[in-house]
């Protein structure tokens, strides 16, 4: 089934249909990571830009290495080593990039909706690896797709997303995916922390995280920044670790086959601890193995297209 | 820049509306060197004066008051490159106004007798109509200390306002609106509580929780309209406040005139006419601060127009560039230019059964010229010509490029409009006008001025 769409800009625009096919064609791809030679021909001849305006380790890598098993070449433009640092326009940035006639572009920027606006002026494909408050569609279909692993469905599940949801382009796009596919969502956080009705985008709040644990098949933390202290957000992380940290306390009320989530970078010991992080519920370390096999379905139904 | 020459027109089968002397009927129009000569029915012309003044049959279509726009923002001095006083007065009477007051925040602010005698000296030399400068409350709009007012007032200035920023310190708003008594001039307000608002970029609401847009909430604008509110109560003074965008402001100022408190307010027409949905796609054209708001407080702001607790429509024209415009959302400057598209959005509420005609004329003319204390607003016999002509049915796609402001940063561009302004007269000349004396002109074509 081909893909329609010049860009991965957001989950909210996507159809329930082209969710299950790129997760499907996910799961097919992640085999190749695991074979001794990791590299298909899939995209040679292709060529990858990653235009990250905003530090990254894990996507950038992520994109990397999966743009590089499908054979494509790939180049990183970033703001601390480009010509952005003297006052070219994003715009300008990219047009000149696009003059040298690239495939793709990834592209992460501080600045909500930034990529609607550039993938306007480029006929080449945009892949959103976060803007903003806005979205993260890849993060969203890898939780999806390791969901999907540990519980062969969406479909009727719980999940609980803990943090702080405003400034989340993760939980954005996850509440937009998992609501789609037919999940439950549930936000839990500090009320400074949540925005305000996000019972448009169909999930449910909770300020009380000990009394929600218990409905959850899946428990998603949320990295906590910590300069929201200083934003009188927050009175402390000390405070916010005892309401709204994930510790092994408060998982004894959980179920049984809970899965714990998060998408990077960890706080120990403030929005998660560590015999959480590492002990048997979690599935953090998978999130990023799905990450590379999500990131080459993405570019490999875009390619397609030309 | 050449002066146009005293108009002499006759203008028959007008439907006259002017609210200041409840007037609303048929009659001719005759102005004879750029003088309003006389209104009534059948008019003739003196032999000796028939041939030099040719007569438009107008079938109907109306003749108001010039229209007074009493919050723009011209940019000069100091941004030239977004609007001049003459780029910005010739959109203005392409709108159909014949003035508009204008805003301190240039660079350097209008916080002197310095820069009121400029903006007035240039509006007199190259402007297309009046200007009246509003002088800064706070020196430099810093917020920290008075500008002087008394100075400000023989210079021009006929109100005072720190509009773009509000006057943060409720002690130094509480001496501006006494200190302003003396000069009589009144204290218009930006309200906007810049703690709360701090880092917004549009109405907080579903839709900037979906966008992950940093929001501002109504509430940012009603702590301060009810603060000056009550500072107005103690000080007995006059306070306007500006660009009213939400329903509770509607719903305080609404019960302070109950109350008896002397406080007036404007809207502007994208308060009545967008709302925060527009924003779906990023497009910074619709970035504007106050923000466009729910479709709740747009029914808000309609019942205040309609029961007077808002008394003038003001456009709060807002001209930027594409180097403000044209970036990421969250850096792009907030604004949106409104004198050429004003009238159209003005007369769909009067379709939609929100405004008599009457009503609707009020507060682009008396109203606002009654709160600035302007001899303007009113069809005087006698007096240089201020008339704004306009057809309330012609339909057409609104097309920005044809604009005479120097920006296109226009909401409207490519909508479906109804309602067109056909001549602005302006102290007795023709300022603009899409008609030629056999009737209307079939292009937008500006024949009476040349830059």
């Amino acid at each position: 089934m081909p893909f329609k769409r010049k860009d991965l800009l957001g989950i909210r625009d996507l159809e329930v249909h082209e969710i299950e096919h790129i997760l499907e064609v996910a799961f097919s791809l992640k085999e190749i990571n695991t074979r001794a030679i990791k590299k298909v021909p899939t995209l040679r001849g292709k060529t990858v830009i990653h235009l990250f305006y905003e530090p990254s380790t894990r996507t950038r890598t992520s994109f990397d290495i999966a743009a590089k098993r499908l054979s494509a070449d790939t180049y990183s433009v970033t703001a601390s080593t480009s010509s952005i640092v003297k006052g070219e326009t994003t715009l300008d940035t990219l047009k000149n990039l696009e003059a040298m006639k690239p495939d793709i572009f990834i592209i992460r920027h501080s600045a909500s909706g930034t990529l609607q606006r550039l993938a306007q002026h480029t006929t080449a494909s945009v892949v959103n690896a976060g803007d903003g408050m806005h979205e993260h569609p890849s993060q969203a279909l890898l939780d999806m797709m390791t969901i999907k692993e540990h519980k062969n469905r969406l479909d009727g599940l719980t999940v609980l997303i803990v943090g702080d949801i405003t400034h989340s382009r993760v939980a954005r796009s996850n509440i937009w995916g998992l609501t789609k596919m037919g999940a439950r969502v549930v936000v839990c956080g500090p009320a400074t922390l949540i925005p305000p009705r996000l019972e448009a985008m169909g999930a449910s709040v909770s300020l009380h995280l000990r009394e929600v644990i218990p409905e959850a098949d899946v428990i998603m933390m949320l990295r906590l920044q910590t300069e929201r202290q200083q934003q009188m957000l927050l009175p402390s992380l000390r405070e916010y670790a005892i309401y709204y940290g994930l510790d092994a306390e408060k998982l004894k009320k959980a179920k049984n086959d809970v899965l714990i989530m998060h998408p990077g970078p960890i706080n120990r010991g403030v929005e998660i601890s560590p015999e959480v992080a590492d002990g048997p519920h979690s599935v953090i370390l998978d999130q990023v193995t799905n990450g590379v096999a999500v990131r080459m379905a993405l570019l490999y139904l875009l390619a397609q297209r030309q | 820049m050449e002066r146009e020459t005293a108009a002499n027109l006759l203008f028959r089968n007008a439907r006259i509306i002017d609210p200041a002397q409840g007037l609303d009927g048929r009659a001719d129009v005759l102005v004879l060197d750029g003088r309003l000569t006389e209104i009534g029915a059948h008019l003739q012309i003196s032999a000796d004066w028939q041939a030099e003044v040719p007569e438009i049959d107008l079938g109907g279509k109306w003749i108001v008051p010039g229209l007074l726009d009493m919050h723009v923002h011209l940019r000069e001095p100091g941004e030239e490159y977004k609007e001049t006083i003459a780029t910005g007065t010739a959109s203005a009477t392409g709108g159909g106004f014949v003035a508009v007051a204008c805003m301190p925040n240039t660079h350097p602010v209008n916080d002197c007798a310095a820069v009121t005698e400029f903006i007035i000296e240039r509006a007199r030399a190259q402007g297309s109509c009046r200007v009246f400068p509003v002088g800064a409350i706070s020196r430099g709009l810093a917020g920290e200390s008075l500008a002087e007012f008394g100075e400000l007032r023989e210079a021009g200035a006929v109100a005072v306002s720190d509009d773009g920023r509000a006057v943060l310190n409720s002690l130094l708003m509480r001496r501006a609106l006494e200190y302003a008594r003396a000069f009589d001039l009144p204290v218009i307000s930006h309200a906007e509580d810049l703690n709360l608002s701090r880092g917004g970029l549009m109405n907080e609401g579903s839709v900037s929780t979906m966008l992950g847009l940093r929001g501002i909430p109504n509430a940012a604008e009603e702590v301060m309209v009810a603060r000056d509110l009550l500072l107005a109560e103690l000080t007995h003074s006059r306070l306007h406040i500006a660009h009213v965008s939400t329903a509770g402001s509607v719903q305080l100022i609404r019960q302070a005139k109950q109350r008896g408190i002397a406080v007036t307010a404007e809207t502007a027409p994208q308060y009545f006419t967008l709302t925060e949905d527009d924003l779906a796609t990023f497009d910074t054209v619709y970035k504007v601060n106050p923000p466009l708001r729910s479709s709740g407080d747009v029914e808000a702001i309609k019942l205040g127009l309609a029961d007077g607790t808002i008394d003038a429509i003001a456009t709060d024209h807002a001209p930027h560039s594409t180097l403000e415009k044209d970036t990421e959302f969250e850096f792009a400057a907030n604004g949106m230019i409104g004198l050429e598209s004003a009238v159209p959005l003005i007369l769909s509420l009067i379709r939609e059964g929100v405004l008599s005609p009457l009503e609707a004329i009020a507060k682009l003319t008396c109203n606002p010229a009654t709160i600035l204390g302007l001899p303007l607003g009113a069809m005087l016999p006698r007096m240089p010509a201020d008339l704004t002509i306009l057809d309330p049915e012609e339909t057409y796609v609104l097309d920005c490029s044809t604009f005479r402001s120097k920006s296109r940063n226009c909401p409207f561009h490519g909508k479906n409009m109804q309602g067109r302004v056909l001549m602005t007269l302006a102290e007795g000349r023709v300022a603009f006008t899409r008609m030629t004396d056999k009737g209307l002109t079939q292009t937008n074509t500006h024949t009476s001025r040349k830059p």
